[in-house]
């Protein structure tokens, strides 16, 4: 498996929306090298016989019945916003202005 | 009974005295409230507690005791305080997940376990420290400080939940809950002395926990004792439609099985794979006592192997930071939660989220959040995300297996006992190696319970001895751990918690403080 290096933290960091510093971005592909070398004996444990398992106990379609059931009122689902106007959540610019 | 001897009490015993009338459940909270006061604050004090939720509790406490003056038939545990991990949301007290991020922030609906302490009528003591959104194992990675371990506090309580295992240990609450997603009910269990059990997955409904890795996620109780664990899990287990994992299963027979009080023709499997190398010789002393005992007591100890282990904890730093990654990303500084303008360029969304990110999460968190979106991306996730999955079901076959031929399951819980602060906080792999015992439980999806094994002869610090059992068979888990502790109890002359220093009162230091 490839080794992660600094412009692939760069890159990772800008997908998860996280800035991060020159002096964290070294810090972080050095530490991540580390632990990404430490867990890739796993791609070697399973061979292609064996089924993933995603969940630890089975369950199949779990239903409930289509009736509205416990919601917020917009003044709760607001209350921990950190900035809201007319009943809704209110965010800067989604657009950089040329 | 002073308040002093009062808090030591077992929360089985307060809730017989509070029947009893003997004391109101006011004096019983109060009591607690005092002994926080007294240790919790200041530099050398233990800082379990993020919040404390003095009025609510003690208003509860008063409700509790008119309606037994009334006659009311209430709970079993009614009046009996409890501490909460700060993961877990809760109305009319601050949830911070022990985050910059939220810092402040009220929930606005209760967590499932939370409605039922309130139908419990179970007095609320406040919110207890942890690793940030239950990322560690030592309760550094806490953005508000890290707690001490009452045996010594220049050493770390465990993580993630070393909060609610300190206050415990250090009687400012008789019983609380955690969450387990790799260790963090059993590992601060461990090295505190006390006892943690993380349930089946789906036993306990996880609707409104914070999310780490769901799949991996579980609410339990944590005590300093067996039974006053089973006695929590039996009120906060149980079917819940807000949480489509959740089991159908009632949770009743814990307590039960914990006062059954015999283990005579039980079958208890060494993992082979989970003692010796790499595992500090004291915790190995003291787990081979505890096999001995419960060999006495007339169970059969045979040695299985489970070879896959070996894998697990690297399966679980591809799974755990994946499903890490996603869950963290409802946090973008619009919903909730703190908002970071950047200092320069243009304001737009996507630069205040990057800031409010980089500001709000601390490190440990950040790697995660890294760490998973690398395993999740396109061209690595077969070799990193699949293939931990197939992992995750050789370790269940493992499992499978271990439990064709044996009832129960027994383990060191932590390799080590409680190092020194800030040991191992620049060094992410050696932190990672503390839940090497505890991932495996979680991989499969089994409960594991922690008790309290004795001191190791180096150091003298608590060792912790773990049962596992199959899916839905926690009970099995309650009735060997009761049986193993009034063995070693017997031997100590009275709980391990005795031995632990007295603390110091560290109330003037805070008043001076401020």
């Amino acid at each position: 498996m490839a080794a992660i290096n600094r412009d692939d933290v760069a890159h990772l960091a800008q997908l998860a929306h996280i800035e991060m510093s020159d002096d964290e971005l070294d810090r972080m592909a050095n530490e991540l090298a580390l632990i990404v070398d430490s867990v890739k004996s796993v791609s070697e444990a399973a061979g292609d016989d064996v089924p993933t398992t995603s969940h630890p106990i089975p369950l199949t379609n779990v239903m409930r019945e289509d009736v509205v059931g416990h919601v917020l009122t917009v003044e709760e689902a607001l209350s921990g916003a950190p900035d809201s106007a007319d009943g809704r959540f209110k965010v800067p610019a989604i657009l950089e202005e040329s | 009974m002073t308040a002093n001897e009062l808090i030591r009490l077992s929360a089985s015993a307060m809730a017989a005295k509070l029947a009893a009338g003997e004391i109101t459940s006011v004096e019983l909270t109060q009591a607690h409230l005092d002994r926080i006061a007294d240790v919790d604050h200041g530099d050398r004090g233990v800082n379990a507690f993020l919040h404390v939720n003095a009025e609510e509790a003690l208003a509860v406490a008063a409700d509790v005791d008119a309606r037994r003056a009334a006659g009311e038939e209430l709970h079993e545990l009614a009046g009996v305080p409890i501490a909460i991990k700060d993961l877990i949301v809760t109305k009319g007290q601050p949830t911070t997940a022990g985050s910059k991020i939220l810092e402040g922030w009220m929930s606005p609906y209760d967590a499932t376990v939370i409605k039922k302490i309130r139908a419990a009528r179970m007095p609320m003591l406040g919110k207890t420290n942890l690793d940030e959104f239950a990322m560690g194992s030592s309760t550094e990675h806490s953005a508000y400080g890290p707690t001490r371990n009452p045996w010594d506090l220049d050493r770390i309580p465990g993580g993630s939940g070393g909060g609610s295992a300190a206050a415990v240990a250090a009687f400012e609450a008789p019983f609380a809950l955690g969450t387990d997603t790799g260790g963090s009910i059993r590992q601060p269990g461990a090295v505190t002395g006390t006892v943690g059990v993380k349930p089946t997955y789906g036993a306990v409904s996880r609707y409104g926990a914070i999310a780490m890795a769901s799949s991996l996620d579980q609410i339990g109780p944590v005590s300093r004792t067996v039974l006053d664990s089973a006695l929590l899990q039996e009120v906060i287990g149980g079917h819940d439609p807000f949480d489509s994992t959740s089991l159908t299963d009632p949770s009743i027979g814990l307590a039960a099985a914990a006062r059954l009080g015999n283990v005579k023709g039980m079958k208890i499997g060494i993992i082979k794979e989970l003692h010796g190398e790499g595992y500090q010789a004291g915790v190995e002393n003291r787990f081979n006592e505890s096999l001995e005992l419960l060999r006495s007591a007339g169970a059969e100890i045979v040695e299985v192997s489970c070879p896959n282990f070996g894998y697990a904890l690297g399966a679980y730093y591809l799974i755990m930071p994946s499903e890490a990654s996603s869950n963290l990303a409802k946090f973008d500084g619009v919903r909730f939660g703190m908002r970071t303008l950047p200092t320069e360029g243009p304001l737009t969304i996507e630069r205040v989220m990057g800031a409010t990110r980089a500001a709000g999460f601390g490190d440990e968190v950040k790697r995660r959040i890294i760490l998973g979106t690398y395993a999740l991306s396109a061209g690595y996730y077969d070799a990193y995300y699949g293939s931990a999955q197939k992992v995750r079901t050789l370790i269940q076959r493992d499992f499978a297996a271990a439990f064709e031929q044996v009832d129960v399951l027994i383990s060191p819980t932590s390799p080590v006992t409680a190092f020194k602060l800030g040991e191992k906080l620049d060094d992410p792999l050696a932190m990672y190696l503390n839940d090497v015992a505890t991932i495996p439980a979680n991989m499969a999806g089994v409960p594991g319970l922690t008790l309290p094994g004795g001191l190791a002869d180096e150091d003298g610090l608590p060792v912790g001895i773990q049962l596992l059992a199959p899916a839905r068979e926690d009970a099995r888990l309650y009735r060997v751990g009761a049986v193993l502790e009034s063995l070693l109890e017997a031997q100590w002359g009275g709980p391990i918690l005795d031995q632990a220093p007295v603390l110091a009162s560290t109330a003037t230091v805070a008043e001076e403080a401020n």
